[in-house]
């Protein structure tokens, strides 16, 4: 029988993605490691790789199209010797199998018998409370998750739970066996303000009643705008991503800003020296300066190099140092994995790639992820201080304002001297002002002597 | 001094020790178990299995008693005490060299002798002291510790046993003749057991119970429910009592009880203690490896780390509930943890407490007062056993299913059970906690008839205004 080629998962919490092009098309051989397709994810485009040997019989998703569920069949693979016959007992046996939209429209009437049966039992005040539940399920039917193919796995608690606290399912990762998504995972995105279901239009009277509308939800309409004068630019993964990040980590963690004044000129100087001797193609910027200066800070401060959980606090032993790189439509932040342990020129070149890739959205997900400290620099676009809000699960983020001259005092007299302003904006969770304070007084004398840094 | 290197090296071969071994030897660790007395320990050996022998006799002897009911003729029925001690020790070490003999099929190199850790490197150094006295050091990159728990005993209060007349659970199993009377002090699973066994041979018991009800981690109306059945069998229950004194007599021992604030003075030939667990945790060089203990217990994690680098704990010695299926799954979760598995702590509030006496009582999850004092608001289901007619066939129409649903969500919270067999029904609605069903999936479930587990399927109705039959 052929074989089965899936929609590959390129993140622990993928569970959607677009299969923006085929490589490859019907009828090519193609053998274990060749390139067959590209995934679109939120944050990256990667190459899809064949682990298998043999002719494409059949591509079942077109290129292009958004929304591919994770372990859907995205094509059909012949092994050698295979004919086309093989390819339909294939889909014959995949057809067998219920239909993945038949199966969810039959999990769907199968579960909203049980509401009715509930309020037959618990009387009549029940009644109310069900409709909307029953409403919003009839249109869910249309939202994402229905229309892949791979078959949402959830306890029926975790089902009743999320439908009772307006929780999209399908935008979680199952903890329970094979990614079943159960009680704790719900109760654990509820805490969490998780992105609720979709429930527009829920019900007519939800409509003319826009005060009941869903809570945390923000609806066009609600902006009350005059037809005509806007037109609404639909959010991309990469935007959504953005959005449930940022609002949780702002709402969530505690921030606080402590900011310094650093000055640059022997750090400027002793940039220029070393890329005058540095072999061709390497060019240190100021921001990898900037790297491998707080990467030691951080190792300097192991207390500041550190993340927030309930069980207690997180204190990494590498700096892995995350950088804000802006992007069309967005950002992401590649890491610069055991930044401390790297020279100025590894760092230099490993950003300088990582930053074209990130352009291309072609990073991997182990590329972007992690991190244990952000660096984002807005100085090249002339902004003087700024705080960044915390990536989580990082306890500091470092806002780098434009390097110019200003005028200091120097042994009780003007002078002048290329100044920068940075913003430490830490998670008082697991960063005190002191902590916070002792990173900086680490990583100022680094950037003004920086001789010290290359040691 | 011998020397063998492990990758781990489990402490203790009772139920959560030899099965955290052979767990960790089928993901391909070199695994070594340490055991001074018997494999199996104490649920083998003197506890869960030998005591359900007994129970077997005695179950077996009032079936007899009430040959006429089931159109049996049985005169002059007997019993030889002796014969039935000796059963329940053939059963144990059947049982025990069952684990030796999977051990050796897992291939777990068993070590006998007392073990005591030392300061090591990866992990603490495991010193073995053998019967001959002599002692070998063994090193591993974990050591589990599986050392179980004993008997607790407040000497000062004279609750101390002395082997002759005041038994701990270990004495009581081993009887040389049946006692005419015996006092046992508490009420929990081991004292309740041990007060069935003897009191359905004959002695007279007295159940001595601190708190206001007997069997007291169970759902209230359970309590009720055993205290009347206990009482209709000729049990004596004081509970709100507390043993002030007890001595050793000539003929037996004197305990005076206070009750009601009026002391009483009995007098029995033998008493059971039955008054809680203390983990075993001393000679062990817990204290110099600086492992944190609280209340006679090692403090754990959830995978059972110690926060000593390399050493973790399982089963009784790290606390409640004292039960050798939690122990065995803690072992299993703790090893699948060092091996790198994906693996969650266990979820406590799943785990089933059984209780062997006449009637049986079986529970999992929380009580119905637990379950409002966590804040739930709850629908109840009841069903009795009058109303089944498997039950009314065996002759065995008392007792009683109760479940516990949270209102809002459906989720089972807690089932409660009292009357036969129900130590072997409570597995469904574990299964069912554990799959997260709720009542729908339940109700949509097909029960055999005829069979007990149908309470078990009108319960859950009645919780909804749905039973059926009664």
């Amino acid at each position: 029988m052929a074989i089965e080629i899936l929609m590959p998962a390129l993140s622990p919490t993928m569970e959607e993605g677009t299969l923006s092009r085929w490589l490859v098309k019907e009828g090519d051989e193609i053998k274990s490691g060749d390139v067959i397709a590209e995934i679109e994810t939120d944050k990256a485009t990667m190459e899809v790789e064949a682990v298998d040997e043999g002719r494409i019989g059949k591509i079942l998703v077109e290129g292009g199209s958004e929304g591919v569920k994770v372990n859907a069949v995205i094509a059909l693979l012949l092994e050698e010797g295979e004919d086309e016959s093989a390819l339909k007992e294939a889909q014959s046996s995949t057809s067998q199998k219920p239909p993945p939209d038949n199966e969810v429209k039959g999990k769907e009437s199968k579960t909203s018998e049980t509401p009715a049966e509930r309020s037959e039992s618990r009387g009549q005040e029940q009644d109310e409370d069900e409709v909307p539940d029953r409403a919003k399920r009839a249109s869910g039917s249309s939202d994402k998750g229905r229309n892949g193919s791979s078959r949402l796995k959830a306890s029926p608690l975790a089902k009743r739970m999320a439908e009772q606290g307006g929780l999209d399912l399908s935008t979680l990762d199952g903890s329970g066996p094979n990614g079943r998504i159960v009680k704790r995972d719900v109760e654990a995105a509820l805490k969490d303000g998780a992105p609720k279901a979709a429930t527009k239009d829920a019900a007519p009277e939800t409509k003319s009643a826009p005060a009941k509308a869903e809570p945390g939800k923000i609806s066009v309409e609600s902006l009350h705008l005059e037809e005509g004068t806007y037109e609404v630019v639909p959010l991309d993964g990469m935007r959504k991503t953005i959005a449930r990040r940022m609002t949780a980590s702002f709402r969530d963690v505690p921030h606080f800003p402590l900011n310094i004044d650093i000055e640059l000129d022997r750090l400027l100087e002793l940039r220029s020296e070393l890329n005058r001797k540095a072999p061709e193609g390497v060019k240190v910027s100021v921001n990898d300066m900037l790297i491998r200066a707080c990467a030691l800070a951080l190792i300097r401060v192991p207390e500041s190099n550190a993340s927030y959980t309930d069980e207690g606090l997180v204190l990494h032993k590498h700096a892995d140092v995350a950088v804000a790189v802006a992007i069309d439509g967005g950002l992401i932040t590649p890491v610069i994995k055991k930044a401390e342990t790297k020279g100025l020129a590894a760092i230099s070149s490993e950003m300088k790639d990582l930053a074209a890739r990130a352009r291309e959205r072609k990073l991997k997900p182990e590329e972007f992820q992690g991190g244990t400290f952000s660096i984002s620099n807005l100085g090249m676009m002339g902004i003087k201080s700024f705080a960044s809000i915390i990536n989580e699960p990082q306890g500091m983020i470092l806002s780098v304002g434009a390097g110019e001259k200003r005028p200091v005092v120097k042994n009780d007299a003007l002078a002048i001297a290329t100044m920068m302003t940075v913003t430490l904006t830490c998670d008082h969770r697991v960063v005190d002002g002191s902590v916070g304070a002792k990173f900086l007084s680490a990583l100022k004398p680094l950037i003004e002597d920086p001789v010290t840094m290359l040691l | 001094m011998a020397s063998e290197n492990f990758d781990l090296i489990v402490i203790g071969g009772g139920p959560g020790g030899y099965v955290a071994a052979i767990r960790a030897s089928q993901l391909g660790l070199k695994t070594a178990v340490v055991e001074r007395e018997h494999l199996g320990g104490i649920c083998l050996n003197w506890g869960c299995i030998p005591t359900k022998a007994l129970l077997r006799t005695s179950d077996i002897y009032h079936l007899f008693q009430r040959a006429e009911e089931f159109g049996l003729k049985a005169d002059n029925v007997r019993f030889d005490i002796e014969a039935i001690v000796k059963r329940s020790r053939k059963v144990a070490g059947r049982l025990s060299g069952g684990v030796g003999h999977l051990l050796k099929k897992n291939k777990v190199t068993v070590i006998d002798g007392e073990a005591k850790l030392e300061k090591g490197s990866q992990a603490p150094k495991v010193v073995v002291k053998g019967k001959d006295g002599e002692s070998a050091t063994y090193e591993a990159k974990h050591v589990i510790l599986a050392t179980g728990a004993r008997a607790r005993t407040i000497p000062a209060a004279g609750l101390e046993p002395d082997g002759k007349t005041i038994w701990t659970y270990k004495e009581a199993m081993v009887p040389e003749t049946m006692p005419a009377s015996i006092l046992v002090i508490g009420s929990g699973a081991i004292g309740m057991e041990f007060a069935s066994f003897y009191s359905t041979l004959g002695a007279k018991v007295t159940v001595v119970e601190m708190v206001d009800r007997i069997l007291p981690a169970e759902d209230e109306e359970i309590s009720q429910h055993a205290k009347k059945a206990f009482e209709k069998q000729g049990l004596k229950i004081l509970t709100k009592a507390q043993v002030e004194k007890l001595e050793t007599t000539k003929s037996g021992a004197k305990a005076t009880i206070k009750v009601d604030g009026k002391s009483e003075a009995v007098e029995v030939e033998k008493v059971i203690l039955a008054i809680g667990i203390t983990g075993n945790v001393e000679n062990l060089g817990l204290e110099e490896l600086g492992v944190k203990i609280e209340r006679g217990h090692v403090v754990a994690d959830g995978y059972g780390a110690t926060g000593v680098p390399g050493l973790y704990a399982i089963g009784d010695v790290t606390g409640a509930p004292w039960l050798a299926h939690k122990a065995s799954h803690e072992g299993v979760i703790c090893v699948e943890k060092i091996a790198g598995q994906d693996v969650h702590p266990m979820n406590k509030s799943n785990i089933p407490g059984c209780t062997y006496c006449h009637p049986q009582i079986a529970s999992v999850g929380l009580t119905e007062a637990k379950a409002k004092e966590a804040g739930h608001e709850v629908r109840v289901g009841r069903f009795p056993f009058v109303g089944n007619g498997k039950a009314i066939a065996l002759g065995e129409d008392q007792g009683l299913i109760k479940t516990v649903f949270d209102k809002k969500t459906g989720e089972l919270l807690g089932a409660h059970m009292i009357g036969a067999e129900v130590t072997e029904l409570i597995q469904g609605y574990v299964v069912a906690r554990q799959l997260e069903t709720t009542e729908a999936e339940l109700m949509h479930t097909v029960f055999a008839h005829p069979t007990l587990s149908e309470m078990m399927h009108e319960s859950v109705l009645d919780a909804y205004g749905r039973a059926l039959h009664y």
